[in-house]
């Protein structure tokens, strides 16, 4: 973010503050560890990092229901100068209606239904850089408006401004042997990343049925990582690259998406799915599968959840999606105690090359403020031409323990 | 969606005593019948309040005697003919802030019932219809919590006896649901003037004696409805116990159906 919005985000966060109503602040800070099984195999890289982190915000409400909302964040890192970083991951305005809304500035949103991977998602772009399971996202620029009548919501997005999506540096670890080059980023559209993106959604509940179907278009979230071999000729400056990095290129895409949840019993089955219209190929990717809760294992006051996903994608993109036809299994641990205590764990297998990754990720709370989080990554078995197969000696352990206030 | 409860409200009171005079409290001749009656005229007159907000502070203590607390929100909506919707908002502790547990309960479906999670947006269902597990860790679970919906048991009148002062009628009540509930039954004391809960026994699937819930402070809230300040839930089986303080209990607030819509889960804070 450039340091012009910083200010404008300060000078409208202080605003708030004084104009009346209610105010309160709360948010983390956190340090974290992260140790690696294995010496790192690019040049460049440091072994393992540590971090701090802060995510405060600061949420105004006003009698006649309107609200706004501040959410900074930034992270200080030892071994990649590129995770230290700064993003503002919230800074709108919401004015609020009996059954619409307005959403002005910058938002979250989250659309899908799946455990493992986050196919339809798209309004927001992945923060990779802070975590390998994509769950954590860039603030969007955005106006929003909803409308609920009686037959479900409508949600129209504007999206004025294009975030890309953020890739380790070359000090960091969990990163292709390439670095992907930032400063040479290649968009389909002439307006870069200026491309006015747009969205519409319709979502609705009946029953035990939550579904959603949405249509977007504009600059796909999802970059193509190209070497200058792949790059096409008419988009590439010769000046801009060399055999040593990554370009990303993000194309112009239509995409008709679906998300649905179907609780029944104590069964969750979920799918998600779309239809994408892009520069190379058209592809359709879909990814849905169960969960089952077994409440009071044992006779303990435990809940498991056993997860089962399979994930498909017919895009040809030379094995930088990772997940391209792959079952995924977990398990879910609640124990239901005053700790608030978590665990799961996951194992991923592609059912066409000997591809396999492994993980966990646990957390617990001390005391009423603190937690702390355990994840582990294990990247098993690896085929030569994959992603994956460049992290295969990225295995690691992350600690850390969070401060909430 | 206020105006609406007003406009069916003197209909439904209508209905509901002409379904329980044929067997009133008093007069009915079998167990099973005056315990559906003695049921059916507590949800009679707990029943109409419209919508109502209040905090919830919980206190949860160990065997051991150490105490952690969360304090949450809670907002409900009586929706006409369809059961209850609620919003359980948590305030602390701060790890959790800004998580919100909706539930529509029905009379006769399914509940069903959506976790908000604010760290990511998202909406996750859940889809335990098996409702004995441990709100929040603590020793209410989530039936315990549950708007109780009279058609969800069935009714059995076992004794009328004094409890703490007042003149009481003993009703036992047994999971229509048996497959989804951590009970086999549960014994309540009601007191015959207002018929207002005082003491509630539950007994585990062997039919053990699992917790006790108790209430204390209780107060009329627009001339009519009597509501508990303090309740206490003590598992005889752990050891642990759970300590509930109601406050800023409002009714008839204004909120509407809207309101405890999933996609309004976004909006809360």
């Amino acid at each position: 973010m450039h340091s012009r919005t910083w200010m404008a985000a300060l000078v409208m966060g202080m605003s708030a503050w004084t104009v009346g109503g209610a105010g309160e602040l709360s948010g983390w800070i956190a340090v974290e560890g992260r140790g690696f099984l294995n010496e790192p195999l690019y040049r460049g890289q440091d072994r393992d990092n540590a971090s701090i982190a802060a995510q405060p915000e600061y949420y105004h409400t006003w009698e006649n229901g309107s609200s706004f909302t501040f959410v900074p964040f930034g992270r200080a890192d030892t071994a990649d100068s590129r995770r230290t970083h700064a993003d503002i991951r919230e800074l709108n305005y919401l004015y609020r209606q009996d059954n619409w809304f307005i959403r002005m500035g910058v938002g979250k949103v989250f659309w899908g239904a799946t455990e493992f991977v986050h196919l339809v998602d798209i309004i927001n772009q992945t923060d990779l850089i802070e975590h390998i399971d994509g769950e954590d996202k860039l603030g969007q620029p955005m106006l929003e408006f909803s409308i609920s009548p009686s037959w479900g919501t409508l949600d129209f997005f504007l999206m004025p401004y294009f975030r890309e999506r953020t890739f380790p540096g070359r000090g960091g670890r969990l990163r292709t042997s390439r670095v992907v080059d930032l400063d040479d980023t290649i968009y389909e559209s002439s307006s870069e990343e200026r491309n006015i993106d747009i969205a519409a959604r319709y979502s609705r509940t009946v029953g035990g049925l939550d579904f959603g179907v949405y249509v977007f278009r504009g600059t796909s979230r999802d970059p193509l990582l190209a070497t200058p071999d792949l790059v096409p000729p008419e988009l590439i400056d010769p000046e801009d690259v060399n055999d040593y990095k990554l370009i990303p290129f993000y194309e112009q895409i239509n995409q008709f998406g679906a998300d649905v949840q179907y609780a029944s019993g104590n069964w969750l089955w979920k799918l998600e799915a779309y239809f994408r219209n892009g520069y190379f190929q058209d592809y359709f990717a879909a990814t849905g599968g169960f969960e089952y809760t077994f409440v009071g294992v044992a006779g303990s006051n435990a809940d498991m959840g056993l997860l089962c996903e399979y994930a498909y994608n017919d895009r040809d993109d030379g094995g930088q999606t990772i997940f391209q036809n792959d079952l995924f299994l977990g398990m879910r641990m609640t124990p239901n105690d005053a700790a608030s205590t978590h665990l799961l764990v996951g194992f991923a297998q592609d059912t066409e090359k000997s591809e396999n990754a492994f993980s966990i990720e646990a957390s617990r709370r001390f005391g009423a403020n603190w937690r702390l989080i355990l994840d582990a990554w294990f990247f098993l078995d690896s085929a030569g031409d994959s992603v994956l197969h460049e992290l295969r000696d990225d295995d690691f352990a992350r600690l850390e323990l969070a401060y909430y206030f | 969606m206020r105006c609406k409860v007003r406009v069916l409200l003197p209909l439904y009171i209508t209905m509901v005593v002409a379904l329980t005079a044929p067997a009133s409290a008093g007069e009915a001749t079998s167990p099973e019948e005056r315990g559906l009656a003695i049921a059916r005229e507590a949800d009679r007159l707990s029943s109409g309040y419209g919508d109502s907000t209040a905090n919830l502070r919980m206190v949860l203590r160990n065997r051991e005697g150490l105490t952690s607390e969360r304090e949450l929100r809670i907002r409900t909506l009586e929706v006409e003919g369809e059961g209850t919707r609620s919003l359980c908002i948590f305030d602390t502790p701060a790890d959790v802030k800004g998580t919100i547990l909706l539930t529509h309960t029905h009379k006769q479906a399914d509940d069903d019932q959506w976790l908000f999670l604010p760290a990511t947006r998202r909406i996750r269902r859940i889809a335990a219809q098996n409702k004995s597990g441990s709100f929040m860790g603590s020793e209410f679970s989530y039936e315990d919590i549950a708007v109780q919906e009279l058609e969800k048991y069935t009714y059995r009148w076992l004794a009328d006896e004094p409890y703490d002062g007042n003149d009481c009628y003993v009703i036992e009540r047994v999971p229509v649901d048996r497959v989804n509930s951590g009970y086999c039954r549960q014994v309540a004391w009601l007191d015959k003037e207002h018929y207002r809960t005082w003491k509630v026994d539950y007994y585990d699937r062997k039919n053990e004696l699992l917790k006790t819930l108790t209430f204390k402070g209780y107060e009329k809230h627009l001339d009519r409805f009597w509501r508990a300040r303090q309740m206490e839930m003590v598992n005889h089986q752990t050891g642990k116990s759970t300590f509930l303080t109601w406050s800023n209990l409002s009714f008839r607030t204004g909120l509407k159906e809207i309101d405890f819509d999933r996609h309004s889960l976004t909006l809360l804070r």
